[in-house]
C-alpha cells in the first residue's frame, strides 16, 4: 500500500500541474469563462471545486484500478484469491460516496440561491427570440430593436476571409448600463431559443407562451458575446447574442436616441411616399430580414422557404401579401412581422418584393403604402 | 457456480434452409443473430452520418452540407444510434445469451420474439426513407422539442412519428418476452440471487423499457395529435405548454440513458470476473446498486431542464436526486476494481475493451456529476460539454460493452476462436481514436461552442479539426471490427466449450459446446 500512496501522491502533484497550465488563462479556449460578475465567478469556482474533487477522486480509483491490474497480472504468476464479498467494504465506500456527494451539495447549493433570484431590475428588458435573431426592448422606455447577425453569407461560404468575430457579431448589440441590476424577461415568438451569455453566466429557454427571468449586474463596460442555445432550426448557429455595457450615462444618451428614432418613425408613418423611396427603403430591409430564406434574387428555397418571383400573391393580391407580413403563416417558418416592425418597414417591404426581380413587370404593380397597414390593423382592431 | 449437464446429439433439429430460417425463425440464437447483424448495419448508416457531420465541422465555415441536412444528420444519427444500434445490440445479446445463461431451451415467447425482431427493420426503414423525401427527414434533434417538432416541423414528421411507434411495440414486446424468459425458465436451483449479472441487467432493463415506452408513445401522439387533429397540448398559443413536451419525453429520456447502460454493467462484470480468474466482488451489492440506478432513473428526469425556468425548489431536488445516482454507480465502480484486485489477470481483446469502458466510463460519470450541479450547469447546459459527456458513457460506455460482448461470446456462438492480434489492433486503433474524438469536446464545449452548430466561431477551429480527425479514425478502425467478425465466423481455431480458461465454474453457457446446439438446453441442468 505504501507504493500506491507514493504513486498517487507523485500523481496529484503532477496532474494539476499538467492540466493548469491548459486551464487557467484569462479567456481561456479550454475552460469556461470566469465572467465579469459575482454570480458567474462564483459559477467558475464551484465548477473547478467540483472539478478538483473528481479529479482526485478519479485518480485514487484509477491508480488502485492500474496497479492491481499491473500487480496482478497472470504473465508475471499472480495467483488469484478466492474472496468475492466484504460487507464493510460495501457500506464503507457508499458512506464515503454519499458524504463526497455532500460535500459537493453544500456549495453548489449557496451559489444557486444566489444565482436565483428574480426580483425586478432597476433596468427590464423584454428579449424575445425569433427565427433567427433576437429582439431586445427595454421596458421602462417602450423602445426595441432587433439584433441580427452582421458576418456576411460570403464569410459562410467561404469567398471572403473570415473576420476575427466570424459568427459573433451583430448589426445592433444589446446595450445595458454598467453597475446597475438588470433583469431579462426572455420569451420566444415562434420555436423555443436560449439566451446565452456566458460572461454573465446567464442561460434561459426562450419559450413561447411562457416568460423567464434572469438577471446580470455588470461591474465594468466591455463587450460579452453569447449565442442561442436550443436548437431553433436552420440558423440555430447564426443567431448570437452580443452585448455592450457601458457607463449609465452613455446608456442615457442610447435610450434618449432610440426613443427620438421611434418618434420620428412614428412621424414617417403619416408622410407620403413615392414609389422610389418605398422601393430604395424596402430593399435594405428585404436584405437584413428576407434573404436569408427567401434569398437576395427572391427564388426562395423550395419547398421550405418559397420562391417571391412569380409568386401569385406577390404579383396580384396585395391585400393577400399584407395578411401574410402582418400575422405570419402558420405552421411554417414564415413570422408575423406585424408587431415587430413599424408601418413604414413592412409597407416598403412589400412594395419592393412586388416590384423586384421580373415582379414589376408580370403583376399589378399595385404599391402598397404605410398607410395601408395603419388601415389593415385598424380594420383587425375593429 | 457449478452445473451438471447431459449431453445430447441435436443434429436432426437443424434451422430451415435459406431465406426463410430468418423470415420465419423462432429460434432465440438466430433471432440473436438479426438483431446483431440489423445493429451492426445500423451503426454503419449512424456513423456515416456522424462522418458528414464531423466532415462539415471540421473546418469553420459551411464547405460540405447546408445547416438544413446537417441537422437531418444529427438528429438521424442520434435517433439511429439509441434505438437502431444500441438497444437491437443488448436485445440481439439478450437472445443468444439468457436462455444459455439460465439453463433454458429458447426464449419464453419465440413467435413473438421473430414479430419484436422484423418491426425493426420497417420501422427504420420508414425513417431512414424520410431522408429522401422532397422536403427531408426529421431536423429537430434526436430530442425533438416541441414546437420544432410540431408547428415547425417538415410533414415528414408523420413518419417519423410511425417509425417511433412501430420501435416502442418492439421494444415492448421484446422485454415482455425477457421478463417472462426469465422469471419462468430457469434451471432448478437457480435462484434470483443466483442469477448470472448479465440476466439481472436486463430483467431491470426490461422492467424500464416497459414503464416509459408507453411515455414515448404517449408523448409522439400527443405530437400527432398538435400537428393533424388541432389539439394544443405544446402550443401556448391555444394554451398548451411547450415545456410539458419535455417533462413526458425525459420521463421517457432518462430511464432509456439508463436502458442503454445496464445490459453493459451485466457484460462488463462477467468479463472482468472471467479474466482476473476470481469471481465478481459484492454479487448481490451489483445487483442492488443495478436496481438503485432503476429506481432513482425515474426520479431525475428534469436535470435535462434546467434552463426552463423551474422553481428553485425543482431545481434543487433534481440536482440532488441526481447527485444521488453517483453513489451505485461509483459502488459498481469500486466493486470491479475490487475484482480485479487480488486476480490473475489477462489482457484478451474483451477484458481490454472492458478495462476501458471502466475507466472511460467513470470518467462520463464524472462529467455527468457535473452536468448535475444547476449552477454550472447553467454554463454546461446545450454545449459540447454534454456532447462530450453522453459520447462518454454511450460509446466507450455502452458500445465497448457490447463490443467486448462480441469478442468474449463470438467463439462460443461461432465455435472458432477470433484472430487475437487483429482483435487488439482494434482495441487499440479504438481507444485511442475515442479519446482523440470525445475527449477535446469537453475544453470547446467549456471554452462556449453549443451543440447542433453547423459552423462555429474561430476560436473553436483547432480542436474541431482535431475532433474531426479522431472521428474519421474511429469510423474507419469499425471497419476492422467487421473483417474480424466476418473472419471468425469463417475461420479460426477450433474454440472449447468452456473457451476461456476457468469460464466453465462461471455460468451455465460455458457448459454447452462452442458452436452450442441449436436449442440450447433441451434437458435442464440443475443448479447446485
Amino acid at each position: 500500500m505504501a507504493y500506491i500512496k507514493k504513486v498517487s501522491a507523485k500523481l496529484i502533484f503532477a496532474l494539476p500541474l499538467f492540466f493548469s497550465s491548459l486551464i487557467f488563462s484569462e479567456k481561456s479556449d479550454y475552460n469556461m469563462p470566469v465572467g465579469v460578475t459575482d454570480v458567474s465567478e462564483s459559477i467558475f469556482e464551484l465548477h473547478m471545486v467540483i472539478f478538483w474533487i473528481c479529479v482526485v477522486i478519479g485518480i485514487i480509483v484509477f491508480s488502485i484500478m492500474f496497479w492491481s491490474l499491473w500487480k496482478y497480472r497472470k504473465s508475471k504468476g499472480a495467483v488469484a484469491a478466492d474472496f468475492d464479498d466484504n460487507f464493510w467494504l460495501e457500506i464503507g465506500w457508499t458512506v464515503a460516496a454519499t458524504l463526497v456527494l455532500v460535500w459537493m451539495a453544500v456549495p453548489s447549493t449557496q451559489v444557486m440561491v444566489e444565482a436565483y433570484d428574480d426580483a425586478e431590475g432597476e433596468i427590464n428588458i423584454l428579449i424575445t427570440g425569433h427565427q433567427w435573431k433576437w429582439h431586445y426592448e427595454y421596458l421602462e422606455d417602450e423602445v426595441g430593436f432587433f439584433s441580427n447577425l452582421s458576418t456576411s453569407q460570403e464569410q459562410i461560404d467561404g469567398e471572403v476571409p473570415k473576420g476575427e468575430f466570424y459568427l459573433q457579431e451583430v448589426d445592433e448589440p444589446l446595450v445595458i448600463p454598467t453597475n446597475t441590476r438588470v433583469r431579462f424577461l426572455i420569451t420566444g415568438n415562434d420555436v423555443i431559443h436560449s439566451w446565452w451569455v456566458p460572461d454573465f453566466a446567464v442561460k434561459q429557454d426562450a419559450i413561447p407562451g411562457f416568460i423567464n427571468t434572469a438577471w446580470t449586474n455588470v461591474p465594468e463596460p466591455g463587450i460579452f458575446r453569447g449565442a442561442c442555445t436550443e436548437l431553433c432550426g436552420i440558423k440555430h448557429a447564426f443567431m448570437p447574442v452580443v452585448v455592450r455595457a457601458v457607463e449609465r450615462e452613455e446608456f442615457d444618451a442610447f435610450i434618449a436616441e432610440k426613443v427620438a428614432l421611434a418618434e420620428e418613425e412614428r412621424m414617417l408613418t403619416s408622410k407620403v411616399w413615392t414609389k422610389d423611396e418605398l422601393m430604395e427603403r424596402g430593399e435594405s430591409f428585404y436584405a437584413v430580414n428576407c434573404a436569408a430564406c427567401h434569398q437576395a434574387n427572391g427564388q426562395g428555397i423550395p419547398p421550405v422557404f418559397p420562391a417571391l418571383e412569380g409568386s401569385q400573391i406577390a404579383l396580384n393580391d396585395s391585400s393577400k401579401h399584407i395578411e401574410i407580413l402582418m400575422e405570419g403563416v402558420q405552421g411554417s417558418a414564415m413570422a408575423a412581422f406585424g408587431d415587430s416592425y413599424s408601418e413604414v418597414d413592412i409597407a416598403s417591404v412589400i412594395t419592393y418584393t412586388r416590384q423586384a426581380w421580373s415582379n414589376g413587370e408580370n403583376g399589378d404593380g399595385e404599391i402598397v403604402t404605410p398607410q395601408d397597414i395603419v388601415a389593415y390593423k385598424n380594420r383587425i382592431d375593429l | 457456480m457449478s452445473t451438471v449437464v447431459e449431453s445430447h446429439d441435436h443434429g436432426h433439429h437443424g434451422p430451415a434452409k435459406g431465406l426463410s430460417r430468418w423470415l420465419f425463425t423462432t429460434n432465440h440464437k438466430d433471432i440473436g443473430t438479426l438483431y446483431l447483424w440489423f445493429s451492426f448495419i445500423m451503426l454503419f448508416i449512424g456513423g456515416a452520418m456522424a462522418m458528414v457531420i464531423r466532415a462539415e465541422l471540421f473546418q469553420p465555415g459551411l464547405q460540405i452540407v447546408q445547416p438544413e441536412f446537417f441537422n437531418q444528420m444529427t438528429t438521424n444519427h442520434g435517433l439511429i444510434m439509441v434505438f437502431g444500434v444500441i438497444m437491437p445490440a443488448f436485445v440481439g445479446l439478450a437472445n443468444w445469451m439468457l436462455p444459455m445463461q439460465i439453463g433454458a431451451p429458447d426464449m419464453a415467447l419465440p413467435r413473438l420474439n421473430n414479430l419484436s425482431f422484423w418491426l425493426l427493420p420497417m420501422a427504420f426503414g420508414i425513417l431512414i426513407s424520410t431522408l429522401f423525401m422532397p422536403e427531408g427527414g426529421p431536423n429537430f434533434g434526436w430530442t425533438f422539442y416541441a414546437p420544432l417538432s410540431t408547428t415547425y416541423a417538415p410533414s415528414t414528421v408523420n413518419f417519423f412519428i410511425f417509425s417511433v411507434h412501430v420501435m416502442g411495440v418492439s421494444s415492448i414486446l421484446g422485454s415482455i418476452n425477457i421478463i417472462t424468459t426469465i422469471f419462468n425458465m430457469r434451471a432448478p436451483g437457480m435462484t434470483l440471487m443466483k442469477m448470472p449479472l448479465f440476466v439481472w441487467s436486463w430483467l431491470i432493463t426490461a422492467y424500464l423499457l416497459i414503464a416509459v415506452m408507453p411515455v414515448l408513445a404517449g408523448v409522439v401522439t400527443m405530437m400527432l395529435m398538435d400537428i393533424n387533429f388541432g389539439t394544443s397540448f405544446f402550443n401556448a398559443a391555444g394554451g398548451g405548454d411547450p415545456v410539458l413536451f419535455q417533462h413526458v419525453f425525459w420521463f421517457f429520456g432518462h430511464p432509456e440513458v439508463y436502458i442503454m447502460i445496464l445490459p453493459a454493467f451485466g457484460i462488463v462484470s462477467h468479463i472482468i470476473e472471467t479474466f482476473s480468474r476470481k469471481p465478481i466482488f459484492g454479487y448481490s451489492s451489483m445487483v442492488y446498486a443495478m436496481a438503485s440506478i432503476a429506481i432513482l432513473s425515474f426520479v431525475v428526469w428534469a436535470h435535462h431542464m434546467f434552463t426552463v425556468g423551474m422553481p428553485l425548489a425543482g431545481e434543487l431536488f433534481f440536482m440532488y436526486s441526481t447527485m444521488l445516482i453517483a453513489i451505485p454507480t461509483g459502488v459498481k465502480v469500486f466493486n470491479w476494481v475490487a475484482t480485479m484486485f487480488r486476480g490473475s489477470i489477462t489482457f484478451e481483446t474483451p477484458m481490454l475493451f472492458s478495462i476501458a469502458f471502466v475507466a472511460l466510463f467513470t470518467i462520463g460519470g464524472f462529467s455527468g456529476l457535473m452536468l448535475a450541479i444547476v449552477p454550472a450547469d447553467f454554463q454546461y447546459h446545450d454545449t459540447y460539454f454534454v456532447v462530450a459527456h453522453f459520447h462518454y458513457v454511450l460509446v466507450p460506455g455502452a458500445l465497448f460493452g457490447i463490443i467486448a460482448a462480441a469478442y468474449y461470446w463470438l467463439p462460443k456462438w461461432t465455435g472458432n476462436m477470433y484472430d487475437e492480434t487483429l482483435g487488439k489492433l482494434h482495441f487499440w486503433l479504438t481507444f485511442i481514436s475515442v479519446n482523440v474524438t470525445f475527449f477535446p469536446m469537453h475544453f470547446v464545449g467549456l471554452a462556449g461552442m453549443p451543440r447542433r452548430y453547423p459552423d462555429y466561431a474561430l476560436q473553436f477551429a483547432d480542436f474541431n479539426a482535431l475532433i474531426s480527425v479522431g472521428a474519421f479514425m474511429f469510423g474507419l478502425t469499425q471497419l476492422l471490427f467487421l473483417f474480424i467478425v466476418i473472419k471468425t465466423i469463417r475461420s479460426g481455431k477450433q474454440a472449447k466449450p468452456e473457451v476461456w480458461e476457468g469460464a466453465g465454474d462461471l455460468g451455465l453457457e460455458w457448459t454447452l459446446s462452442s458452436p452450442p446446439p441449436y436449442h440450447s438446453f433441451t434437458v435442464q441442468p440443475q443448479v447446485k
